[in-house]
């Protein structure tokens, strides 16, 4: 039983991860750009939600509020995408890197001085509720953490494989100049990738919200989602998640049979083994480059 | 501006370009090493702060700058050589004159060892790694407790160099001028770097891997061999912050460091030694300038002083964002186009330093 509790901790938390690190993939694998403030984006759809629903503040109905929350982080991602990230095209990895970490610091700040520095939690519906089969105890927050993943990824699939504006997605991912020659407004289609980062974050920000409190520095699981996002295969979808769920797993059972401190080095450790003996993830998209 | 008529090949390879430019330098070396004498004790060891962290950031420009690999976890080397100094003073009893450089040569060979198997990966997936080993080395101080002391932290001893004793807080002076020693030297071994092959093949792995491997570049060497170096001078600016901050555990030397180091190279300037020193400017005085400027705005409003926690590093965040959009090559950047603006004074063109249009620069195959 306690194994089967673990897991289903480890798996809620593990698809948040992996959701972050859905985003970070989806704008990798389009621009090449690595947002590194993509925890931060899940930080600020928290707080944006928890500002929209929480009494102190909007007291909008919970349902009405996550909706608003996901579009506002869309509209970030593509504003920050057009006024921002466009003028960075052509320069190294490493100053978009950097623009991004900075970034961070910023929304961080910029968090803090509106919602306060204070752990807070968001006034859900799904909030603290259990659900019983049999003898397991489950909450509804994590069971449902679980679903909206699973429905999302679906959702994502069939956007990505089904629909014109997806298809225009992973063919300006795949050769920029090809698919601008074939008439996709590469530029446009860039800045829609953002938005759709933004969007997801929004989600696994409300998603981690309504598992536990949230503060500023939130964002900071962005590593750990970064770690999932190489551990699965950077520039992999699948790859994210799966990456995702791997970290989420490791976690509880480290705890649980490792001692204290040394049990918060297991993931960063996989990572490590990862990086040298498959560096490029479990599946793996990249490979070298060859002239 | 002054042509320089090179009538040898070592013109090209000479320390100073011309006479002019080396009494310049002389002056600002007079002025440091005078330095003491003209500031109080708060201003000197704001200074001696500067200038560690300069260190520190010679050390990562050595790997970022010159060869082009982002390190995102140097605040490890900096533990690595703050717990090799002390440990080596005070458990083992070596004196500081042996413990220091004995502590750049063991951050150097632990950068090198974890180097070699990550000297294929490029780009992000190194920068990853290393953050993945900041935290790591974090953690692993607390696990390392009857060493390290774990949270609790070590004090590092008062330095006496031949029987001259330096302490941060007793002699405030000599500290600094050790620490300008350190710094200078560091200086000359990076200058000097830079002159010989192995500091050419850096520039030639950092402007293309694919190039540099078909002129005949060992790039995973060479890459092992730039962190390494690069590994060494952070782990003596690691030493030095040891002993200035005066206490020290897991905490000091945490992933915001790492970070903060890195932003510092980029708003100073990539791929110079000024840069590293007007990074250090802006990191080690943003706090006093922030401190200042509150006392400032709460004595116009009339009430006290404001707190305002995360300041700090949103301003240093939005520093950098406005460095990177507008200013890539950093405060040395904007230096040196000021300077050839009135060098060159009715001819400067606008577009002189503009940068070159290029396209998305791809490492994968599909």
């Amino acid at each position: 039983m306690d194994v089967l509790q673990l897991a289903i901790s480890g798996l809620a938390n593990g698809c948040v991860y992996g959701l972050i690190a859905l985003g970070f993939v989806l704008i990798y694998k389009a621009t090449e750009a690595v947002n590194f403030a993509q925890g931060d984006f899940m930080m600020l759809g928290a707080f944006i939600t928890l500002g929209l629903t929480n009494a102190e503040f909007m007291g909008l109905p919970f349902w009405i509020a996550v909706p608003i929350a996901i579009a506002i982080m869309a509209a970030f991602g593509y504003l920050l995408d057009m006024l921002v990230l466009r003028r960075m095209f052509g320069q190294s990895q490493i100053a978009v890197v950097m623009l991004t970490i900075a970034l961070g610091f910023v929304l961080r700040f910029v968090a803090g001085t509106i919602w306060g520095h204070e752990p807070k939690s968001l006034e859900s519906p799904i909030a603290g509720l259990d659900v019983r089969f049999g003898g397991l105890v489950l909450g509804l927050d994590e069971i449902s953490v679980i679903i909206v993943t699973v429905l999302l990824t679906i959702v994502l699939y069939l956007y990505f494989n089904r629909t014109k504006l997806g298809i225009a997605m992973q063919a300006a991912s795949q050769n920029q100049l090809a698919a601008y020659y074939m008439g996709i407004p590469v530029k446009r289609v860039h800045s829609m990738i953002w938005a759709l980062a933004g969007a997801v974050a929004a989600i696994a920000g409300v998603l981690f919200a309504s598992k536990g409190s949230i503060d500023p520095s939130t964002g900071l699981l962005g590593i750990k989602a970064f770690a999932a996002a190489v551990i699965g295969g950077f520039g992999s979808l699948p790859g994210a998640l799966l990456g995702g769920v791997i970290v989420g797993l490791i976690e509880p059972f480290a705890s649980y049979y490792i001692a204290a401190g040394y049990s918060q080095v297991m993931p960063y450790l996989l990572l490590f083994l990862i990086l040298v003996f498959r560096p490029h993830g479990i599946l793996a998209q990249i490979h070298r480059k060859k002239v | 501006m002054r042509t320089v008529f090179k009538t040898s090949y070592d013109a090209d390879i000479n320390l100073f370009r011309h006479g002019q430019q080396a009494a310049w330098y002389i002056a600002l070396l007079v002025l440091a090493v005078a330095l003491p004498f003209l500031l109080g004790t708060f201003w000197l060891g704001e200074m001696t702060n500067v200038l560690i962290w300069a260190i520190a950031g010679m050390g990562l420009m050595v790997l970022v700058g010159q060869t082009g690999q982002a390190s995102l976890g140097h605040a490890a080397f900096l533990a690595i050589g703050c717990y090799a100094n002390v440990l080596l003073q005070d458990p083992v009893g070596l004196p500081f004159v042996l413990s220091f450089p004995l502590a750049g040569l063991i951050a150097g060979v632990a950068g090198t060892l974890i180097a070699m198997p990550m000297s294929q990966l490029h780009g992000i997936y190194l920068g990853i790694g290393t953050l993945a080993l900041a935290i790591l080395t974090d953690d692993l101080i607390v696990i390392a407790e009857p060493l390290t002391n774990g949270v609790v932290g070590l004090i590092p001893p008062t330095i006496s160099i031949f029987g001259v004793t330096i302490d941060r807080y007793m002699t405030p002076d000599r500290f600094y001028w050790l620490v300008l020693v350190v710094a200078i030297a560091v200086i000359l071994i990076y200058r000097n770097l830079l002159r010989t092959p192995l500091g050419r093949s850096f520039s030639a792995v950092r402007d293309s891997e694919v190039s540099a491997r078909a002129m005949g570049v060992n790039v995973a060497r060479t890459k092992a061999v730039s962190f390494g170096m690069s590994t060494a001078i952070t782990g003596l600016a690691g030493a030095l912050m040891g002993h200035f901050a005066g206490v020290f555990n897991n905490e000091t030397f945490n992933l915001v460091i790492s970070i903060q180091l890195l932003l510092m190279i980029v708003i100073g300037g990539l791929g110079t030694i000024h840069g590293a020193f007007f990074g250090a400017f802006v990191v080690a005085l943003l706090p006093q300038a922030i401190a200042i400027s509150r006392d400032v705005v709460g004595a116009l409003l009339g009430g006290g002083a404001v707190a305002i926690p995360g300041l700090e590093s949103a301003i240093f965040g939005a520093l950098l964002i406005l460095f990177i959009l507008f200013e890539p090559m950093g405060i040395y950047g904007r230096w040196f186009k000021i300077r050839t603006y009135f060098e060159l004074f009715p001819f400067y063109r606008r577009d002189m330093f503009r940068r070159q249009k290029s396209y998305l620069k791809t490492e994968r195959m599909r």
